[in-house]
């Protein structure tokens, strides 16, 4: 295992439903479907060499997002890797342009209690349940891409160590083995 | 033979009457359906004749069905292709003339909805057809035909997943200029399932005690968005209609079992709950998106 996660895999999410799930349909309804194309994400997953992995899931090519769908690719995929009896150590930032992706993820984060940073089209935002805390926290971290373990409390103050380290359990940001941490953004931006 | 007259006027406003006819004491012989006076039917009318006439045929008799004498009301039933539908459930579809249309001006015709590859079919016709509904019509902005399509998704797999029985799916708009000053789009959806208090009696029941049945159920399913999979993901689909067609002031009501709930808006005088309704099988929802004003 590498301490950093490498460069994030772009997973066309659009094309995953025309290819493998509906010949033609760029439409993401229905919760088979979803479940078929959260299936198809894990295992392209599975077959990145490098753990952990950081995947961009890009929505832009999907016409029609229901919430049972989002539910099934977006949901449910992150509880997976949340869980401690997760597959690999797998991070995922998501790219949903345009307010009707936005809403439907948006909706099944808040019902799962969950939390992701998607790529709005303006830039990277924290969606979904978050405290006042964790939202500064990963605001902060998001301005500074990058920070180091003696940084951190300088940075985000003495609770800030625990509190980047939450971000982390949720899949939010990055937290380093020797005490640094990083914005999955800012994974995403490096050459 | 026991003859059903149909109703003159059969939209959602005055389904029940039909219901009531449907559940007269004989119900062994054979049927017909007489709609010959009928003048006016939106999707919700039509879905209930589909849906009287299965359970008409559970005697072992498929019913017959006389079409309207009037026209113009064959021709629109024609274009949302009642005939269609209904050549599998009534022995005979006697009267009218066959209309000669080809292009279409329905929203959605009369949708089987089976499997979810269904649903993909009805989400990818209303694609090429909402737009200009949706925004000349009804004045919605763009991103309408998307969150129309999503509520369609959702309406249908409703079906699938809870009825665990087939049904249809219907949408036209129409202008309703004597009876709200507006244009309004009315989606029905009816499928003859088990119906909401049978799909939630084993995971809800014991909670509600003496209260449960018919309204209990559907209170639960609406307001609560209880389902019976115990999965956190589920029961948002129709909490988010809800949200929807409340953001669009429409109407959303969903019938099962003797009782009917609904959100409904200033516009509207219906009442939010209805029970000792007419005892009838499945689920039937019905939607209703007035045109924007401002």
């Amino acid at each position: 295992m590498t301490d950093e996660p490498e460069l994030p895999v772009t997973i066309d999410v659009g094309v995953i439903a025309s290819d493998s799930v509906a010949p033609a349909r760029p439409d993401l309804v229905t919760r088979p479907t979803g479940r078929a194309v959260r299936e198809a994400i894990e295992m392209r997953i599975a077959r990145i060499t490098r753990v952990p992995s950081v995947s961009l899931l890009d929505f832009t090519h999907v016409r029609i997002l229901d919430f049972s769908c989002a539910d099934e690719v977006v949901a449910k995929l992150l509880v997976r890797y949340m869980r401690r009896d997760r597959p690999r150590e797998a991070f995922f930032l998501f790219r949903a342009i345009g307010d009707v992706h936005r809403h439907a993820v948006e909706e099944v984060l808040g019902r799962h209690g969950l939390a992701a940073v998607c790529d709005l089209g303006t830039g990277y935002e924290l969606l979904g349940s978050v405290t006042g805390q964790e939202r500064t926290a990963w605001h902060a971290l998001e301005r500074r891409g990058r920070i180091g373990p003696s940084q951190l409390a300088a940075e985000f103050g003495e609770h800030g160590t625990p509190v980047i380290r939450g971000l982390a359990e949720r899949r939010l940001a990055w937290f380093e083995r020797r005490g640094g941490a990083c914005a999955l953004s800012a994974l995403a931006r490096s050459p | 033979m026991r003859v059903i007259e149909v109703p003159a006027s059969l939209d959602y406003r005055n389904v029940e009457a039909l219901y009531r006819r449907v559940a007269g004491e004989d119900d062994t012989g054979p049927v017909l359906f007489d709609a010959r006076r009928l003048r006016w039917i939106d999707p919700n009318g039509m879905l209930l004749l589909l849906a009287a006439g299965k359970v008409a045929a559970r005697s072992g008799n498929a019913p017959r069905i006389s079409l309207p004498a009037r026209q113009d009301v064959t021709d629109y039933m024609d274009r949302m292709g009642f005939p269609g539908a209904a050549a599998g459930i009534f022995r005979s579809v006697t009267g009218g003339r066959r209309s000669t249309h080809s292009v279409s001006d329905v929203l959605l015709e009369i949708t089987p909805v089976t499997t979810n590859s269904d649903v993909h079919d009805v989400v990818d016709r209303v694609q090429s057809r909402a737009g200009a509904i949706l925004s000349k019509t009804l004045r919605y902005p763009p991103s309408a035909v998307v969150r129309f399509s999503v509520i369609l998704s959702e309406v249908c797999q409703n079906i699938i997943e809870h009825a665990e029985a087939p049904g249809w799916v219907a949408a036209q708009a129409y202008n309703w200029k004597k009876r709200l000053g507006r244009q309004v789009a009315v989606i029905a959806v009816s499928d003859l399932g088990c119906g909401f208090r049978a799909s939630l009696e084993t995971e809800h029941a014991a909670r509600f005690g003496d209260r449960w049945g018919d309204a209990t159920a559907l209170e639960a399913a609406f307001l609560m968005g209880l389902t019976r999979f115990a999965d956190t993901g589920r029961g948002q689909g129709i909490q988010q209609i809800r949200k929807q067609v409340g953001r669009w002031q429409g109407i959303l009501s969903i019938r099962s079992g003797t009782a009917r709930i609904a959100d409904i808006p200033d516009w509207s005088s219906r009442p939010p709950l209805e029970e000792e309704l007419t005892r009838f099988p499945g689920s039937q929802i019905n939607i209703i998106l007035p045109e924007h004003i401002g």
